[in-house]
């Protein structure tokens, strides 16, 4: 029973630091909220308000009602007439138009003669994943109307193809980010606060009076841990309310699921804080140290990035980043609605990963304390 | 305000010298950092479609089903699985195995090429990764008409395209999406240097009672933010070449630009974002509270709002509108241009009136911070 007395107070202790100052208390919601109101609308690989820049050199009717079809396409807002190609350069160079179209002046003469007509498209390549978006619209844009045109002269069609979504129909980027937003952010706040209770305590100077206490070196971990898997857990929870309440993304698997492995995740983030903390003589060093190992992790998590892109030794070395394992997890089961083989299949890397960060930072602590 | 002693400020810019070099924290973040970043963005983050995997299942046993199978497997940009059973395929897809599955029906090679009917084919993405589901559909699909114009020549039909669209890239010729990514993940790492950094020194010197110390000596106020300001200031400009250096150098990635609009643009940047941290760290004066703020106010909104990944153009109203105070964002479009398009001025120039427009603000901001808490 003491054993619990002990932590408990130790708990109240870390607690009363984290909460003691009002930017204290701050810095545990605010950030949460700010980045789960302006995240999910940022991060988006889609094209839209893009502009595109139209050089027409003919004036058949070919080449105007093509150019009326992509404006009214909806795909781009604006559709700026230029007409010459330094004007094309200049729209292009300073970013004013995503994609320019250059049609020649034998255009109109080409189609009717039964030839191909060339229409050269220029892309930003500064931009090259936006401006092959956009550019894949413009292409969707000129097989409607290459359609129309064939059925108007009798030829027969190749015939369409129909394609669906699975888990989301639609393909809005909120729903994607949203669920992997619950990893990255938890991992900011659980990560941060556990690196930096050790270091705070040494560079204070408060870490001799605790040794001297009737705690053990083990209690003095667990009593750092416990507030931080809380913290992750409560600010996690905050961002799943505002998923499914306010941004409508439907949650389709099991809350225990979820919640049982993010208690995991949270021990195999508190682990990594702690082997962090153990190492570093500062806050600075802690804070740096953290960050150096976190920002990769989060980078290679595949959120920002699918993991399956990557070269294959890569992908491999992934596989000791909790955060990729718990960005699926929640993935997977937010919105596949993942088994619950599936997400043990996930579960026990970050097992291993707690294991061994943990006995790596016991040890540590062990050697430091003598 | 009283004029600058440069023996002082000289003291001053030496100790903070000695306290960054003698905390291995420090360089490591400066010089180990920045390369190891550029290697992740590098070979980590690649939104260029590689081989993707999918499930094909055929219910027909036709001679077109047998043909558009073959031209499926044969396609360079896909990996094709067969599967037998459509549950098993379906597991795969949530086990997120597969991002997509194709099922060739049974009625396949009877209804093909039938006016008015759609193809008995069905293709189904996995949604839960949206920028993978456009490629898996982009490329299915291109595979589908292809197949579909070569049967059609088979078959002796003519088949003639009126209009031929033919792409060009500009500035990156190869469309890579490493060549725009890593220009602006050094935006990221050079955030990392100025505003991470520097959001702790100032709060350290309050939280070990050292800035009474300074307080008490002739230091004005200048010179404690120049202090700050300078050696930080050397430590990004270093750690911006050394970017460079493994960019081109060891990424292969193009730079056009020239030394001198690196520097140009570089400064200004760093000192907004030199600005950035040390109003933070002298607004917060505790080294946890301004750690956690350092991350929000600046590293996470230049990986999210500065264009680097996500455009910016595709952001809602209110939030571009954000963008605009965000340094990161010009710093971005202009290395941009440097690497891809060389020194240009007419294309930079935008972008720096900016970058010193933030940079007036954000050290001003600190500047005025200095001053309340001096008095």
């Amino acid at each position: 029973m003491n054993f619990f007395r002990r932590i408990h107070s130790l708990v109240r202790k870390e607690f009363q630091s984290l909460l003691s100052t009002k930017s204290g208390k701050m810095l545990l919601i605010m950030p949460v909220i700010l980045q789960t109101a302006l995240f999910p609308f940022a991060a988006t690989l889609e094209v839209k308000n893009a502009s595109l820049a139209v050089f027409n050199e003919d004036h058949g009717r070919a080449s105007v009602e093509m150019m009326q079809r992509f404006a009214a396409s909806g795909a781009f807002t604006r559709i700026i007439p230029v007409w010459s190609g330094a004007e094309v350069e200049e729209a292009i160079g300073t970013r004013d138009a995503l994609l320019a179209v250059h049609i020649p002046a034998d255009f109109s003469r080409k189609i009717a003669a039964g030839e191909t007509s060339p229409v050269q498209v220029v892309l930003d390549g500064r931009r090259s994943n936006s401006s092959q978006i956009a550019f894949s619209y413009l292409q969707s844009v000129l097989e409607v109307y290459l359609k129309d045109r064939a059925a108007a002269a009798g030829h027969v069609l190749p015939s369409d193809m129909i394609t669906r979504n699975w888990f989301v129909p639609n393909l809005e980027y909120t729903h994607f980010i949203l669920p992997s937003l619950v990893a990255i952010i938890t991992t900011i706040g659980s990560l941060i606060i556990t690196a930096l209770s050790l270091a705070r305590e040494r560079e204070q100077g408060t870490f001799d009076q605790l040794l001297v206490s009737p705690l053990t070196p083990e209690m003095i971990m667990v009593g750092k841990m416990v507030p931080a898997v809380l913290v992750g857990f409560f600010q996690a929870t905050l961002i799943l309310a505002a998923a499914v309440f306010i941004y409508d993304v439907p949650f389709r698997g099991h809350l225990v699921l979820l919640y049982g492995a993010m208690f995991f995740y949270a021990l195999a983030l508190a682990g990594v804080g702690l082997f962090i903390s153990s190492l570093s003589k500062t806050q600075q060093q802690a804070f740096l140290g953290a960050f150096v190992f976190m920002v990769p992790a989060i980078l290679l998590s595949g959120y920002t990035a699918p993991v399956e892109n990557m070269p294959v030794w890569l992908q491999h070395l992934t596989w000791v980043n909790p955060v990729r394992h718990f960005v699926e997890v929640v993935k997977g089961v937010y919105l596949k609605d993942a088994s619950v083989v599936r997400v043990f299949s996930l579960v026990w890397p970050l097992m291993v990963i707690s294991l061994a960060s943990l006995t790596a930072a016991a040890l540590m602590f062990r050697k430091k304390t003598g | 305000m009283n004029a600058i002693s440069w023996r002082r400020l000289k003291a001053l810019c030496w100790k903070e010298t000695l306290q960054i070099f003698r905390d291995p924290s420090s360089i490591l973040v400066a010089f180990f950092m920045p390369v190891l970043m550029l290697f992740i963005f590098g070979y980590g983050i690649n939104l260029d479609a590689s081989r993707l995997r999918v499930g094909l299942r055929v219910e027909d046993s036709g001679v077109d089903a047998i043909g558009f199978t073959a031209a499926l497997t044969g396609s360079p940009w896909l990996e094709v699985r067969i599967y037998e059973s459509q549950q098993a395929m379906e597991r795969a897809m949530v086990d997120s195995q597969i991002r997509g599955f194709i099922v060739i029906q049974q009625d396949f090679s009877r209804k093909l090429g039938k006016r008015g009917e759609t193809a008995p084919l069905q293709v189904v993405a996995d949604g839960s990764e949206p920028n993978i589901a456009q490629f898996v559909k982009a490329t299915v699909n291109g595979v589908w008409q292809d197949w579909q114009m070569q049967r059609a020549e088979d078959r002796g039909e003519e088949v003639a395209r009126e209009i031929q669209f033919e792409p060009r890239y500009w500035f990156n010729s190869s469309a890579q999406s490493r060549n725009f990514i890593i220009p602006g993940s050094i935006t990221v790492i050079m955030t990392v240097i100025g505003a991470l950094l520097t959001s702790l020194v100032v709060a350290r010197e309050w939280e070990r009672g050292t800035m009474e110390a300074l307080l008490a000596s002739p230091v004005t106020r200048v010179e404690l933010l120049l202090s700050k300001i300078l050696p930080y200031y050397a430590l990004g400009m270093v750690s911006l070449f050394l970017c460079v250096v493994v960019a081109r150098w060891v990424l292969d990635v193009p730079f056009c630009g020239t030394i001198l609009g690196l520097w140009v643009v570089g400064s200004f940047f760093l000192l907004s974002v030199l600005g950035i941290g040390l109003a933070i760290s002298t607004g917060m004066r505790n080294q946890f509270n301004a750690a956690q703020a350092a991350l929000n106010a600046a590293f996470l909104p230049a990986v999210m709002l500065s264009g680097f990944i996500y455009e910016i153009s595709s952001m809602p109203v209110f939030l571009r509108g954000v963008t605009h105070i965000i340094p990161a964002r010009y710093f971005v479009s202009s290395m941009q241009t440097i690497f891809q398009a060389g020194t240009i001025w007419k294309l930079l120039w935008p972008d720096i009136l900016m970058l010193m427009g933030t940079t007036i603000v954000f050290l001003g901001l600190t500047a005025k911070l200095t001053k309340r808490r001096m008095e």
